[in-house]
């Protein structure tokens, strides 16, 4: 069928207006919110509800299109960019709250509901929506479930697999099915684990039933201040090993701390620390005051230069702030900025981050620290200017090099941003062969012909190519 | 054919390796997932049925098979790092056993499954069975963190990794979670730990069900921070009327806050356990589940609980009950034929309850499922999934009817 051919079926769906084909229409979906790929799709489609994703869906299953579905494009894998053969699916319009039942803490929602949106509508219940990635104010949930998203208050709450109860999925061939229950308990073996992180190559999820949580009665947040990263690292280490699990314990490294003082999102933050840590305590007011005895007392003892606590909530907010926007401070450091995503085991972070600091040294290029300590998720940004080839060279080999200091640290390559388009040359780092081949044929399970986001985290196109060439 | 299979496994084996099961069956437990793969290999390669065999407390050994393969050669802690707070477990060790180990390093896996101690580590996770610290710490999926696993026809698969946060591939770990080993053999995993609480505190209650449950929904109400509240019936806290149980972990002053709150949302006595009793009541709930010949489960929302109880007392009894009050997980344990898991798996799937067979003699087992019939496409996928893993077929595990 031809791209005009295509875009008048489509249209025919969802209605001409919604439908997007020519260049300048598709600039806008050109990229996710990762910097250094980009692809045009051939038509983009903007459906109103879940009847109209699975006839497209069932459409482009009798043309034989590929097809990637695509919420705000907050992403930062590559992982909703669409080829010039495959048509994107922006399911923005499907921004609907269906359900809150507050008794059970159950919310069903539509998958371009924005992650925020979620908790605003359930704070009058006196509930909320836990996993908070960085980007929660524009990110929806259906992007959260493809990519299994975090945030900084998963430490206490977990991650988004650990929220998802049940599922409709629309498939490549166009058949829906439900999966998981309301109350969570799988009917059969546990396909919603398996579905959430697929990063939407199992088919798109139509609609979502996901767990909420009561609101804590109170958040303290503690800031502290340190000489070096490792007496940070190591006061991270003894709070999680006292067993009282902060909702979230942060760091943000020396650069990344005046990055953001000297920006529009200043949070007050002592500018000559090497490190600074965030710990949020919640809970009920007595429990939430012992724990912060205590953690004064690790933090002390590791030799904290300063220690504040937010003595109100606009304190607090100003703090957090800082941290939550401190990607945005850092592009006054720099034009370009890639945010890398890996994972070590807790007790290695100190000796991590030096290598990671040495390895900036030695490519001579800026690196940034802001990341999730408590579960040992570390986000170092790379600066760079795209036009300065040399830089951005270096800037990749750098970034290539952090990524196999992690894996060697027993970490993995990504926490919470997937794999996408960029770390698919990773994946061997972690996996071997045959575990590649089990992960290409369960793709094929959903999706045998491979249509659903082809081209993203381990596809049968691309084991070919690995089985054939290696890594590089 | 069990001379043919013996004479084969002993050539490729040696015979120190094999002895026979009750039934004379050819049975292995290798030491190491090399070895599990040649065992799965070779049945895959000669077409035989196999059966996968943990420490032999908890499923009753009797699906018919030409081999047996049982985990319970593997049985080492390969690491305990209780900074990373993680674990490195070969699947064939005791449940107990690990708890012991980490609890001597200030870790601890956070839960409480039912059978005895010694059930292995591979048989909860393949069963997915949680107990009352679900209410918590959730469902088994969500301890796990990697693990090696032997397909049907012998491939070494490594899903998952050591840290705690990681979207690396898709999560084939946690489909291994309630798989009751259709996938393949699970021989190592990486588990998430927590660290020991400062104080861990049980209270009980004793009173007619409606008013504990009552008392369940206002503690659930009032965001009652507990790790367990679970209500058990007369019969399985050997006790004269229902029970709640309330499980406070957490710092000692938060403890003794959250006890004090719940007393004053509830109009009877809580009773605070000595230590030794409450690990009496907790080891006591979890290894009633063994007195019955058939164990299922329910996930039910919390606010239809009550129903639910009332739905098995029509259909088979109210006997040993374990109910999760806030996260809404329904043991049961008992004697059942066929026609009464019939009668409630149908009454439960019409409430939209999904019933999973957890434990039961093979010729239940195999005449009703784990999971019985499917939703709309689901079995499909599963039909699939199965081929996938275990293309051969040679894996005896009755997920449908």
């Amino acid at each position: 069928m031809s791209r005009d051919g295509l875009a008048d079926a489509l249209g025919r769906i969802v209605g001409p207006k919604w439908v997007r084909f020519r260049a300048a229409e598709l600039i806008p979906f050109r990229a996710d919110g990762l910097p250094t790929h980009e692809a045009t799709p051939r038509v983009a489609v903007l459906p109103g509800s879940r009847d109209e994703v699975i006839e497209i869906v069932r459409l482009l299953a009798r043309e034989g299109v590929p097809f990637v579905a695509r919420g705000a494009g907050t992403g930062l894998s590559g992982g909703a960019l669409a080829e010039s053969h495959a048509v994107l699916l922006v399911l923005t319009r499907l921004n609907h709250i269906k359900r809150i039942d507050a008794r059970n803490r159950r919310a069903v929602v539509e998958p371009g509901v924005v992650n925020a949106k979620l908790s605003e509508a359930a704070a009058s219940y006196g509930l909320y929506y836990a996993p908070d990635p960085s980007s929660q104010s524009a990110c929806t949930l259906g992007g959260n479930i493809a990519e299994n998203a975090g945030g900084p208050h998963c430490l206490k709450y977990g991650v988004t697999t650990n929220h998802v109860v049940e599922l409709e999925i629309v498939r490549a061939d166009g058949s829906v099915t439900r999966l998981g229950s309301p109350q969570g308990e799988a009917w059969g073996p546990d396909l919603v684990a398996l579905f959430v992180g697929s990063e939407g190559m199992f088919g798109i999820a139509t609609e979502i039933t996901l767990r909420l949580e009561p609101i804590p009665l109170e958040t303290r947040t503690l800031l502290a201040a340190f000489d070096s990263v490792r007496a940070a690292s190591e006061a991270v280490s003894k709070i999680i090993a006292s067993g009282i699990v902060p909702a979230a314990l942060e760091m943000m490294d020396g650069p990344c701390v005046r990055a953001v003082e000297d920006s529009i999102y200043a949070a007050g933050y002592p500018r000559d620390a090497a490190a600074v840590l965030l710990v949020d305590l919640d809970g009920r007011p007595v429990a939430v005051a012992a724990e912060a005895v205590a953690v004064n007392r690790i933090l002390e003892d590791h030799r904290a230069t300063e220690i504040r606590r937010a003595a109100t909530p606009a304190e607090r907010a100003r703090l957090w702030q800082g941290r939550k926007k401190a990607f945005g401070a850092m592009g006054r450091l720099t034009r370009d900025l890639i945010v890398q995503d890996a994972v070590v085991p807790r007790s290695t972070l100190p000796d991590v981050i030096d290598r990671i600091y040495e390895i900036g040294r030695r490519y001579q290029v800026m690196i940034v620290n802001v990341f999730h300590a408590g579960d040992g998720n570390l986000h170092p940004n790379l600066c760079y200017d795209r036009s300065d080839h040399a830089l951005t060279e270096r800037v990749f080999a750098a970034s290539r090099e952090i990524i196999q200091v992690c894996v060697a640290a027993g970490g993995s390559i990504s926490g919470e941003h997937g794999i996408g388009t960029d770390k698919l040359e990773f994946m061997p780092l972690i996996f071997d062969q045959t575990t590649l081949d089990l992960m290409c044929d369960v793709r094929g399970v959903f999706d045998p012909d491979g249509r659903a986001n082809p081209g993203k985290v381990v596809p049968v196109r691309a084991c070919r190519e690995w089985r054939a060439g290696g890594v590089r | 054919m069990s001379d043919k299979v013996l004479a084969k496994v002993r050539e490729a084996f040696g015979a120190g390796a094999i002895d026979q099961d009750a039934a004379g069956r050819t049975r292995l437990a290798p030491d190491s997932t090399d070895g599990v793969a040649q065992a799965l290999g070779l049945a895959n390669g000669q077409d035989w049925r196999v059966r996968i065999e943990g420490r032999g407390s908890w499923m009753p050994p009797d699906a018919p098979a030409d081999l047996v393969i049982s985990t319970a050669g593997l049985d080492r802690i390969v690491t305990v790092a209780p900074g990373d707070l993680m674990a490195t477990v070969q699947a064939g060790t005791a449940f107990g056993t690990v708890n012991h180990r980490l609890v001597e390093q200030g870790v601890w896996l956070a839960w409480d499954p039912p059978g005895q101690p010694q059930r292995s580590i591979g048989s909860v996770v393949a069963t997915g069975s949680a107990g009352p610290l679900r209410h918590r710490f959730g469902p088994i999926r969500d301890h796990l963190l990697g693990c090696t696993l032997v397909t049907g026809d012998g491939r070494v698969v490594k899903p998952g990794g050591k840290v705690v946060k990681n979207v690396a591939g898709y999560d084939l770990t946690r489909l291994m979670a309630g798989g009751f080993g259709a996938f393949g053999i699970i021989t190592e995993l990486h588990l998430r730990l927590r660290a020991m609480p400062e104080a861990d505190c049980t209270f009980v209650a004793i009173a007619p069900r409606e008013v504990l449950s009552a008392a369940a929904r206002d503690l659930v109400e009032a965001a009652i921070e507990a790790s367990a509240m679970e209500l058990f019936s007369p019969a399985l806290a050997a006790a004269a009327e229902w029970v709640l149980a309330l499980r406070l972990t957490g710092i000692e002053a938060g403890v003794i806050d959250e006890a004090q709150r719940a007393q004053a949302l509830t109009e009877f006595v809580w009773r605070e356990l000595s230590p030794d009793q409450a690990s009496a009541l907790w080891n006591g709930a979890a290894h009633a589940a063994l007195t019955g010949s058939v164990t299922f489960r329910l996930g039910v929302l919390p606010v239809g609980i009550d129903e639910t109880i009332d739905l098995l007392a029509e259909h088979v009894d109210a006997g040993l009950i374990s109910a999760g009050a806030g996260s809404g997980s329904i043991r049961w344990t008992g004697d059942a034929t066929l026609a009464q898991l019939q009668a409630i798996r149908r009454a439960a799937a019409g409430r939209e309850i999904p019933l999973t067979l957890e434990r039961a003699p093979w010729p239940l087992r195999q005449a009703f499922g784990h999971f019985g019939a499917y939703r709309e496409g689901v079995g499909n996928l599963v039909g699939r999934l199965r081929d996938t893993f275990d293309p051969g077929h040679i894996l005896q595990v009755p997920l449908d009817a």
